[in-house]
């Protein structure tokens, strides 16, 4: 689909650079993986805020091919196109050293309101790595790395991460199994839809996982 | 017939001024520029005068009301503000405020307001498709001191009976406001025969100019004036009145007629089933008589609004939508919320405003491009491949 030149200019006004209606409109490294070595899942679909990442990593620990899905806006499209573009043939290391500023950057700026975009993609990124890390072994079923897939875990009415805003009131971890407790009503329908993310994100790895509320 | 580009289908939020209305404006720009006069005036001062007090009397006419119980305001949000705030304040008591879940924000902010001053705000809930639930409304209403419950929803086109809700209002003593901006001109309204006592109207949405709006005000009702100036519209508002955009929205309101309303209400009919012709797609809001003429709201799940909107925009198609991505607070339409929707029936959302000057050429367009950009995002949306 072509960009009208006077159109872009309108997307200017809305704080969207060329480089962000590019990614969107022509997103790199869009597609299911089939024969991934790991995913990702972050964000959720209450928060209208959600992507999907699959990567194959080479036996030297470097990223040799990343794919995403999206369900969200046009900087949700954006951010992870170019993140994918960012860590492509990077080692593991390397893409751990990722941040959001640098996607924002690489786009040329974006809406301060859309940064969280850039905060999502790069969640994904560091999920899809450290589950890759334990998979193989590399690194064990600790507190860190329950925390970083927490990290990707949004809350849809703040989309905020929902270990900054205090709502994971703890962790337990023991021979593979994860127990985590939310400080949240157990009835309410936001509780029902961070419990779906939590499992979203651990999934495909071999654990059992236990969510609670606080209140059960 | 060529299309013309944009094919824009955004009329519940504004729509183009219609030449005619323009024409008659541009006079009182040019020729009678001068303040309208008291009780005596210089001649340009008296001309100005006259073309207020006919500006008036037609909008009056066109909701059954007498002339004197119409005042002109800088528009919507302003006439919510002064019902709302106006008859809580003047009320001498910090009693209970109530409206409902779906309102517009002028009005829910107003409650809000007020709740901060010290009042009771209460919103009653609404069914699936948006209509106010009676009975809450009515326990709700037990000595209150306003009430304030819209006649159209602006984003999935419920229609409110407003004449049971009058008598609801009637039997507990509770004065009843309206805003009926988004119904004015489009359903009837007579407000000899239902019993409102505050109805907010406006020219933005009928082919008027933006920044005029007005308030009905029934005779005896009570209400404190929220800005203090020369008194002016009966010692309600102060401020210039802006004679131009008044006699622009008269002109609007003379300017719409019963074709119109059925031609939108058939190209309405056709773009919702057209547009559920597409897989996985939910119709928000009521059909039929309920609905207002001219809104269509659809849900397309596996895909977020402000990429349907953007990705329309790039193919001249211009529409709306209650995702959070679009809001400038980033949060979901708490309309779709409301009527018991879920965030991705809220985010996928889009709203569709007909005209008067709507074809059926764009409306057969408005689909193939929507449903070829459903299809495309869904094609790489980790839901839909999952549902």
């Amino acid at each position: 689909m072509g960009v009208d030149e006077g159109v872009k200019d309108l997307w200017k006004r809305i704080g969207y650079t060329d480089k962000v209606i590019e990614h969107f409109t022509n997103p790199r490294n869009i597609g299911e993986m089939k024969d991934a070595d790991v995913t990702s899942t972050v964000g959720s679909v209450a928060c209208g805020d959600m992507i999907k990442l699959f990567l194959k990593i080479d036996d030297a620990g470097r990223i040799e091919n990343i794919t995403f899905l999206s369900y969200g806006c046009a900087s949700n499209i954006a951010t992870t196109s170019v993140m994918t573009e960012l860590v492509k043939g990077k080692t593991l290391e390397e893409a751990k050293k990722l941040t959001f500023k640098q996607i924002v950057d690489e786009l040329g700026g974006l809406p301060a309101i859309k940064f969280h975009c850039a905060v999502l993609s790069v969640a994904g990124l560091r999920t899809a790595v450290a589950k890759y890390e334990v998979k193989k072994g590399k690194r064990s079923l600790d507190q860190e790395f329950v925390t970083t897939l927490l990290k990707g875990v949004l809350d849809p009415m703040t989309g905020r991460d929902i270990v900054s805003m205090g709502k994971v009131k703890s962790v337990n971890i023991q021979d593979g199994k994860i127990d985590i407790v939310l400080d949240m009503p157990p009835e309410d329908e936001i509780s029902k839809v961070i419990k779906e993310e939590i499992i979203d994100a651990f999934e495909g790895l071999d654990i059992t996982l236990n969510v609670r509320f606080s209140k059960d | 017939m060529q299309l013309k580009f944009p094919v824009y289908l955004d009329n519940m939020r504004a729509t183009r001024v219609d030449p005619l209305v323009i024409e008659e404006m541009v006079k009182y720009m040019q020729e009678i520029y001068a303040t309208p006069g008291g009780e005596f005036g210089h001649s340009m001062e008296e001309e100005a005068r006259e073309a207020l007090e006919r500006a008036r009397q037609k909008i009056a006419r066109k909701i059954g009301a007498k002339p004197e119980e119409i005042i002109f305001t800088s528009g919507r949000v302003e006439s919510n503000n002064l019902a709302i705030k106006g008859v809580a304040l003047a009320s001498g008591k910090k009693g209970k405020v109530i409206s409902s879940k779906i309102e517009e924000s002028s009005v829910l902010k107003s409650v809000e307001r007020l709740g901060k001053m010290g009042f009771n705000p209460m919103l009653a809930p609404v069914d699936s498709e948006g209509f106010v639930k009676q009975d809450i409304l009515s326990e709700m209403l037990s000595g209150a001191v306003i009430g304030s419950i819209q006649f159209v929803n602006p984003e999935i086109g419920t229609i409110q009976d407003l004449k049971t809700l009058g008598d609801i209002f009637e039997e507990k003593g509770v004065i009843f406001h309206s805003d009926a901006s988004w119904g004015f001109c489009k359903v009837d309204i007579d407000v000899r025969k239902v019993n409102v006592d505050l109805l907010t109207i406006s020219s933005g949405l009928i082919h008027g100019p933006k920044s005029v709006g007005a308030l009905y005000i029934r005779e005896g009702t009570k209400l404190q004036p929220l800005f203090d100036g020369a008194p002016r519209e009966f010692g309600l508002r102060p401020g210039m009145e802006d004679i131009p955009s008044i006699v622009g929205f008269a002109k609007a309101v003379e300017l719409i007629t019963e074709e119109d309303i059925a031609r939108m209400r058939k190209l309405r009919d056709k773009l919702m089933d057209l547009l559920l012709e597409i897989p996985d797609t939910k119709l928000n809001g009521p059909r039929g008589d309920k609905r207002v003429c001219n809104n269509v709201n659809v849900s397309f799940f596996g895909v977020e609004g402000e990429t349907i909107l953007l990705k329309a925009s790039m193919k001249g198609l211009l529409v709306n939508t209650g995702s959070a991505c679009y809001s400038r607070e980033l949060l979901p339409s708490h309309v779709i919320l409301a009527t018991g929707g879920s965030f991705e029936q809220s985010h996928g959302s889009v709203a569709l405003g007909l005209s008067k000057w709507t074809t059926e050429q764009e409306i057969l367009y408005a689909k193939e491009v929507l449903e070829e950009i459903v299809k495309e995002m869904r094609s790489i949306s980790p839901l839909y491949r999952r549902s």
